[in-house]
C-alpha cells in the first residue's frame, strides 16, 4: 500500500459512492428497455465512464481470489488423500470456480472503470466493394471463349470425384439379408439365460419367462422370446396357428415390433370380475399385445402384431421351436415380411 | 505509479511491441477491446451455452482417456459388488471403471453429463429469446440457421454420448434409434444396417463408429459452427433493445475491456463452478443401477435425458398408423414420431424468417430488437407452436404420471391426442390478446402489476386505495434505418 492511501473514513465514503453509482447504473439499466425516446427530441448520448476506485472492493476481490486458491488446493489434497471422494472433489472444484467467478464479477462491476460506450455499426453491403469483387472474379475468366464447356466439364469431373470418394462408404454395409434372420428354426430348444433348457412343465400360468435359443447367439436381435402358459379359455388363435401352442404354452418374439425394445411387462388377471385379459406391454411406448390372440395389438403405436413362434414339446418334455418365425421380428422397415394371417 | 508497476508497464510494452513486429495485430486487438456488448440478461443465455460447451470439451477429453469403444463380452470383477461376475460389454465395463476406480472419474463423468443437459437447455432458451425478440431477422437470419443446425447437432451429440455407455438404459435408447432409422421410407433398411454394420445390435465396428462421431465429428463441426456464429455476430455487432440513444445504426453498451471481459469470464467460471457442484453433489445417470444391456432385456421406467423427451412423447402419442402398400411397409410407425415430427419442427423454424418476410414484406436490415408484445401475431404463433412441442415433450412423462398420480396411461394418451390440437390454438389466442393488452396499457408483465386496490366504505361506495404503480409507456419503435433500404432489399 502506498503512503497516500486514503483514511478508512474516506475509503468507506468511496465504497458508498461506488455502491450508489452502481445502484443508479443498475436502475438505469433496468429502466432502459421500456423508456421511450421522444420522437424529434435531440439525440441522447448514453456514453459515460466512471472509475469506481474502491480499495474496499479490491480487498474483497483479493480475499475471494485467495479463497479460490484454498479450494483449488483442497481439490489436489482431496484427490491424493481420499483418492477421489466425488462429493468433496465436486465441492472443492466447484467452490474454487465459483469463488473465482464472484471475484471476476465483483472486479468487473466495482473495481475496473465502468463504461457505457456507443459504437457505430457500419453498413454490411458496400455497393462499390461488392462490384469490385465481382469484377475481379469475372476478370479471371477474360479471353476464355468456351467458358460454358470448361465449367460443365469441371462440374462433371467434380461430381465424379465426389462420388468416387463417397463410394467406400458402402464398405460399412449395408446388408439387408440378415434382417430377415433369427436363430430360431425347427427343433431348437428353448433355454433360459443360464442356458438351462425349459421343460414344458416349468412354464406356469400367471407369469412370463424369457427364453433364448440353445447354442444360438443370445445377443442376436431375434433371440429373445416371451413364453407364457394360458388356460384354454384365454386362447383364441387364428386357424392356421391352432397347433402352435402345445399345452397352452405360447412363445412370442420379445422384441417389440414398434421400435425394438424388449417387452418386459405382463399382466395376468388375478380377480376375474375386474381384471382384463392377459397382455404383454412394452415399457418404451406401451404397445400392448394379446398373447391369447396371436399377439394382436390392442393399444399403443406398434404398426403390427407381435410375431409368434410355433412351439412343440419333445419326447423328454423339453420345449422346442416347431419352426422359424413366419414373419420378421423387430421394428418394421420397407422390406419387412409381415404376417399373412 | 510505483516502481513495480513501472517495471511491469515497461515489460508489457516491450512484449507488445515485439509481438506487433511479428504479427501486427494491434488494430484488430484495439477493435476487439472496444467492441461493445449491449447489457441485457437474456444475452447471457447464448454465453452459457458456449461456456457449457467448453466444460464439455474439457471433461470429455478426460473421459476419452479411459473409455473403450468395444462390444466384446467380458466378465466384471470390479469393486461394484452388485455386478460382480456379470457378463457385459467392454465399453460398459470401462464406464463402470471410470465411475468406480478412476479417481475423480465419477466427478468428471457427472459434470460432463450435467454440462450436456445445461448446454442444450441454454441453446433452447437462447433460441426462444432469439425468436420472440425478432433477432433472427436480416441480417441475422444466416446466423439463426447456424444456431438451429447447432441445436440439431447438440441433440444428436448428447444422444450419442449417453449411448456410448452401453448400459441397459442406453441400449434401449439405441434400439429405439435403430427402430427409427430402419423406418425411414425406402432406404431405412440400408441406412440402419450401414450405420450399425448389420442388423441391430450391429457388429463390433459400431462402437468405434459411435465414439468417433461423439468425440470428433460432431464436436469439431460444432466448434467450427460456433466460430462462424461468433465471427458473424462480431461482424454485424450485437442487436440491442431500443432505448435512449440506441438507434438502428449504433450499439450502446459495455466495451469488452475491462468490465465486460471480467464479467463474462466470471460467467464462464460460474457456469463451470455450478456444473462441478452439480456433478459432485447431484447424481445423474447412475449407469450401474440397471446393469448391462442385452437385446432381450429391458427395464420399466426408462427416462432418457430431457432433450430426448419430445421424441419419446411423439412416439407414444402417435396412433399405430403404418402405411403398407402391396406388401411394402412404406411408412413404418416410428418414422412419424422419431423422424417426421422433429424434422417438421426444425423445418418450420428454418422456414420462419422467409415465411415472415412473405407476410410482412419487410426485407430491410434490423438491428433493434422488438419486444414480444410489439409483434403480437409472431408472438402468438411462436407461443402456440412452442406449446405444441411442449405438450409432446410432456407426453414423454405420461407413464411417470401414471405411477406417481395413478392417472390412467391410456386415458392420458387419448386426452392428449385431442388436446395437442386444441391447446396450441387456445395458447395462440390468449397470447394474442395478452400482447394487445400489454401494448395498450404499457405495463410490464414482470415489473409491475395492474389493477386497483379497492375498499367498500360503510355507506356502500367503493374507494380506490391504490392504483397500478408507474406504468411504462411503450417505446415508440423506430423505423429501421438502412443505408439504402432499396438496395439492401434488392438481394434478400
Ligand atoms: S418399442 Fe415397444 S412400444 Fe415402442
Amino acid at each position: 500500500m502506498s503512503p497516500d492511501d486514503p483514511s478508512p473514513v474516506t475509503r468507506w465514503g468511496r465504497l458508498l459512492g461506488a455502491l450508489v453509482a452502481l445502484g443508479t447504473t443498475a436502475r438505469a439499466a433496468a429502466r432502459r428497455g421500456p423508456v421511450p425516446r421522444p420522437p424529434g427530441a435531440g439525440e441522447v448520448d448514453p456514453s459515460e465512464r466512471t472509475v469506481p476506485a474502491s480499495p474496499r472492493a479490491e480487498s474483497i476481490v483479493a480475499v475471494l481470489l485467495l479463497l479460490a486458491a484454498v479450494f483449488a488446493f483442497a481439490f489436489t489434497v482431496l484427490y491424493i488423500v481420499l483418492s477421489g471422494n466425488t462429493q468433496l472433489l465436486g465441492i472443492a472444484m466447484g467452490g474454487a470456480l465459483l469463488l473465482l467467478a464472484v471475484a471476476c464479477i465483483v472486479a468487473g462491476k466495482l473495481v475496473v472503470p465502468q463504461e457505457t460506450h456507443v459504437e457505430e455499426r457500419g453498413p454490411l453491403l458496400v455497393e462499390e466493394e461488392t462490384e469490385e469483387v465481382i469484377h475481379i472474379i469475372e476478370a479471371g475468366g477474360q479471353g476464355i471463349s468456351r467458358r460454358a464447356l470448361l465449367v460443365g466439364a469441371g462440374g462433371v469431373a467434380g461430381a465424379a470425384l465426389l462420388t468416387a470418394t463417397a463410394t467406400p462408404l458402402a464398405s460399412l454395409g449395408p446388408t439387408l439379408g440378415p434382417l430377415h434372420h433369427t436363430p430360431w428354426a425347427r427343433g431348437v430348444r428353448l433355454v433360459d439365460d443360464e442356458a438351462r433348457p425349459y421343460l414344458a412343465s416349468d412354464i406356469q400360468i400367471g407369469t412370463f419367462y424369457t427364453a433364448l435359443p440353445e447354442h444360438g447367439d443370445p445377443e442376436a436381435f431375434g433371440a429373445g422370446l416371451l413364453v407364457v402358459r394360458l388356460p384354454a379359455n384365454f386362447i383364441d388363435l387364428p386357424a392356421a396357428r391352432r397347433d402352435w401352442a402345445p399345452y397352452g404354452i405360447l412363445a412370442y418374439s420379445k422384441i417389440c415390433p414398434h421400435a425394438g425394445c424388449a417387452i418386459s411387462l405382463y399382466r395376468y388377471p388375478t380377480y376375474a370380475p375386474t381384471s382384463q385379459i392377459p397382455a404383454f406391454t412394452c415399457p418404451c411406448h406401451y404397445s400392448t399385445f394379446l398373447p391369447g390372440e396371436g399377439g394382436r395389438l390392442i393399444f399403443g403405436p406398434a404398426g403390427r402384431a407381435l410375431p409368434q413362434l410355433p412351439l412343440m414339446v419333445d419326447g423328454q418334455g423339453y420345449l422346442r421351436a416347431a419352426g422359424p418365425f413366419h414373419e420378421d421380428i423387430g421394428p418394421s422397415w420397407w422390406g419387412v415380411h409381415r404376417s399373412q394371417s | 505509479m510505483n516502481p513495480i508497476e513501472r517495471y511491469v508497464h515497461r515489460r508489457f510494452a516491450r512484449v507488445s511491441r515485439s509481438a506487433e513486429q511479428r504479427v501486427g495485430l494491434a488494430a484488430g486487438v484495439r477493435w476487439a477491446l472496444r467492441y461493445v456488448f449491449p447489457d441485457h440478461w437474456s444475452f447471457l443465455l447464448g454465453e452459457i451455452a458456449l461456456y457449457s460447451f467448453i466444460v464439455l470439451v474439457a471433461t470429455g477429453i478426460y473421459l476419452t482417456l479411459f473409455y473403450i469403444p468395444s462390444d466384446s463380452q467380458v466378465i466384471y470383477h470390479g469393486p461394484y459388488a452388485l455386478l460382480q461376475g456379470e457378463q457385459m460389454s467392454e465399453a460398459y465395463r470401462s464406464v463402470l471403471n471410470i465411475s468406480f476406480t478412476v479417481p475423480a472419474g465419477l466427478l468428471f463423468r457427472q459434470v460432463h453429463h450435467w454440462a450436456a443437459d445445461v448446454f442444450i437447455a441454454s441453446i433452447v432458451l437462447h433460441l426462444i429469446r432469439i425468436f420472440f425478440t425478432g433477432a433472427y431477422r436480416k441480417p441475422r437470419d444466416l446466423n439463426y440457421f447456424i444456431g438451429l443446425t447447432m441445436l440439431m447437432l447438440a441433440i444428436l451429440e448428447g444422444f450419442a454420448g449417453y449411448s456410448l455407455v452401453d448400459d441397459l438404459l442406453s441400449g434401449m435408447g439405441l434400439a429405439i434409434a435403430y427402430g427409427v432409422a430402419v423406418a425411414i421410407p425406402g432406404i431405412g433398411g440400408q441406412f440402419a444396417t450401414l450405420i450399425w454394420g448389420g442388423p441391430f445390435p450391429g457388429n463390433s465396428t459400431f462402437w468405434p463408429r459411435l465414439e468417433i462421431v461423439h468425440v470428433l465429428l460432431i464436436p469439431v463441426t460444432l466448434a467450427v459452427l460456433i466460430t462462424l456464429h461468433l465471427v458473424m455476430i462480431m461482424r454485424q455487432h450485437h442487436s440491442q433493445f431500443p432505448g435512449p440513444g440506441r438507434r438502428e445504426r449504433n450499439v450502446v453498451g459495455t466495451p469488452t475491456w475491462p468490465a465486460y471481459a471480467l464479467r463474462s469470464i466470471g460467467l464462464m467460471l460460474a457456469v463451470a463452478g455450478v456444473l462441478f457442484l452439480l456433478g459432485g453433489l447431484i447424481q445423474i445417470n447412475p449407469i450401474w443401477q440397471w446393469g448391462p444391456y442385452h437385446p432381450y432385456l429391458s427395464e420399466n421406467g426408462a427416462q432418457p435425458d430431457w432433450y430426448i423427451g419430445w421424441l419419446i412423447g411423439a412416439l407414444r402419442l402417435m396412433p399405430n398408423w403404418e402405411l403398407v402398400i402391396s406388401g411394402r411397409t412404406v411408412i413404418p410407425n416410428p418414422f412419424w414420431g422419431g423422424a417426421a415430427f422433429p424434422l417438421f419442427v426444425f423445418a418450420i423454424m428454418f422456414a420462419w424468417p422467409a415465411i415472415e418476410r412473405r407476410f410482412t414484406g419487410d426485407v430491410r436490415r434490423h438491428d433493434l430488437l422488438e419486444r414480444p408484445r410489439d409483434r403480437p401475431i409472431r408472438t402468438a404463433i411462436g407461443a402456440g407452436f412452442l406449446s405444441w412441442v411442449v405438450i409432446v415433450f410432456a407426453v414423454g412423462s405420461t407413464d411417470r404420471i401414471f405411477y406417481r398420480l395413478g392417472v390412467s396411461y391410456t386415458l392420458q394418451i387419448h386426452v392428449w391426442r385431442v388436446g395437442i390440437w386444441i391447446i396450441p390454438i387456445v395458447v395462440f389466442f390468449v397470447t394474442l390478446s395478452a400482447c394487445r393488452a400489454l401494448q395498450r396499457t404499457g405495463a410490464h408483465p414482470l415489473r409491475a402489476w395492474q389493477g386497483q386496490v379497492i375498499q367498500r366504505t360503510g355507506d356502500g361506495r367503493v374507494e380506490v386505495l391504490a392504483g397500478s404503480p408507474d406504468r411504462d409507456t411503450p417505446p415508440i419503435s423506430e423505423p429501421p434505418v438502412g443505408t439504402a433500404p432499396a438496395e439492401e432489399a434488392r438481394s434478400r
